[in-house]
């Protein structure tokens, strides 16, 4: 049976590492709610270019040989994926569950041979020691807030590698953020692009040849959802950390209860003990 | 009061302006494009520039670069890779900047990459160009 002081120095350090996850979950919850209002902020720009896209899109619409190359679907041999995780630990499995999906996705395309972007360090941790096929990675995009540069630079490298043919596909694995307790872990094809569906028809004069605004239009779009991709996993990663240290907190002031119910029943049992000695020693004198 | 239309400036990162306005003068690749009420429907590719929109009879300015516009019914649509409002221009770092590329393009002693040193210089005049403007 563990001593008195044993059980309250235990529930000093319960209470110290809860204070500390109070705290996380606090800052979790600030950053979360940046991150949310930068992808709120993104969502105008996000909309006009798709409208803009799919009715430009139609017009240009062309014979498959004059497709622009990042419309063009080859079959997909050599894929690329990229992995986008946290830079941090410490919220929950969100990490782990990025790069579960991602290895599944490797062993589904076994047959093909897959390479691996990683943005995030956790995910360029694991896959640096399990992985040997890695085309490039980028470890502190998260740490601050989430800079559209970045987006565009790893986007350029992207884009030139499927134009260039040297993959046939590029696919993301990340978490989209839905709400503060869900967000949705999926693997989606950015390259060769979906056209977004048009909506109102509209009749254009055009400035420049359709086909010309397709062209100038189409890598904007790819690195539009490099950028989103980054700042929905940011908001995500907030989330699933707030919610972890939440639970954390919450499994924290369980175990101070259980502990305290604990030391009360040790020290009641030492007073019974002691009165016990004390009767049966006056017994012992009559 | 005049006849408006919806003039909307987003870039990537967030939605610099959505507000009525009368009259708009946009940079557009070929050249300035003033665009006014009832003004048919039209999509191009945004160059690099002062955009200058008038609401009420005061008439304010920001710089873009690079994107696209598009006029609709009622409303236009700027999609720029870069905008900032007068307010928000750092016009002591575009003095720098503007500097900078000049430098680069009079020099023949390092080869340089002349088309983006043109254009780090056209966007310096831009954001120049709208900070003066809206001192006035």
């Amino acid at each position: 049976m563990p001593s008195l002081i044993d059980i309250r120095r235990r529930i000093r350090s319960v209470k110290n590492t809860q204070q500390i996850t109070k705290a996380m979950k606090m800052v979790s919850a600030a950053k979360l709610r940046r991150a949310q209002d930068r992808v709120i902020a993104a969502r105008p720009y996000a909309a006009m270019l798709e409208r803009m896209l799919a009715n430009v899109a139609r017009t240009a619409g062309g014979a498959e040989e004059t497709l622009p190359p990042l419309l063009k679907r080859r079959p997909e041999k050599k894929i690329l994926l990229m992995v986008v995780t946290a830079d941090r630990g410490l919220a929950g499995a969100f990490n782990a569950n990025v790069i579960k999906l991602a290895q599944r996705f490797i062993e589904e395309h076994a047959a093909g041979e897959v390479t691996l972007e990683l943005m995030g360090r956790r995910g360029r941790d694991y896959f640096k020691r399990n992985y040997s096929n890695i085309a490039g990675e980028h470890t502190t995009l998260f740490l601050r807030t989430v800079e559209h540069q970045a987006a565009l630079g790893i986007a350029r490298t992207v884009i030139d590698g499927f134009c260039a043919e040297r993959y046939d596909a590029v696919y993301v694995v990340a978490n989209y953020f839905r709400s503060v307790v869900a967000s949705d872990l999926v693997a989606r094809r950015i390259l060769p692009i979906d056209l977004p569906q048009a909506g109102a028809e509209s009749e254009y004069i055009f400035e420049q040849p359709a086909g010309q605004l397709l062209d100038a239009l189409l890598p904007r779009y790819v690195e539009l959802q490099v950028y989103r991709t980054m700042l929905e996993s940011s908001a995500a990663e907030h989330a699933a950390r707030m919610t972890a240290m939440d639970a954390a907190s919450t499994n924290a002031a369980d175990m101070i209860d259980k502990l305290t119910l604990n030391m009360n029943r040790v020290r009641q049992a030492s007073i019974t003990r002691e009165i016990i000695e004390i009767v049966s020693g006056a017994a012992a004198l009559e | 009061m005049a006849a408006t239309f919806q003039l909307e400036v987003a870039t990537p990162e967030r939605l610099v302006l959505r507000q009525p306005v009368s009259e708009a003068q946009i940079p557009a690749a070929n050249g300035y494009l003033g665009v006014l009420p009832e003004h048919s429907p039209l999509l191009g590719e945004l160059g690099i520039g002062e955009l200058s929109y008038t609401t009420d009879g005061t008439t304010k300015a920001m710089s873009v670069a690079g994107g696209f516009v598009e006029v609709l019914p009622g409303h236009v649509r700027v999609l720029a890779d870069r905008a900032e409002n007068a307010d928000e221009i750092d016009v002591e770092r575009a003095e720098k900047a503007l500097a900078r590329a000049e430098g680069r393009l009079y020099q023949t002693a390092v080869p340089v990459d002349f088309a983006r040193a043109l254009n780090a210089m056209r966007r310096a005049q831009a954001r120049l160009a709208a900070a003066r403007r809206s001192a006035e």
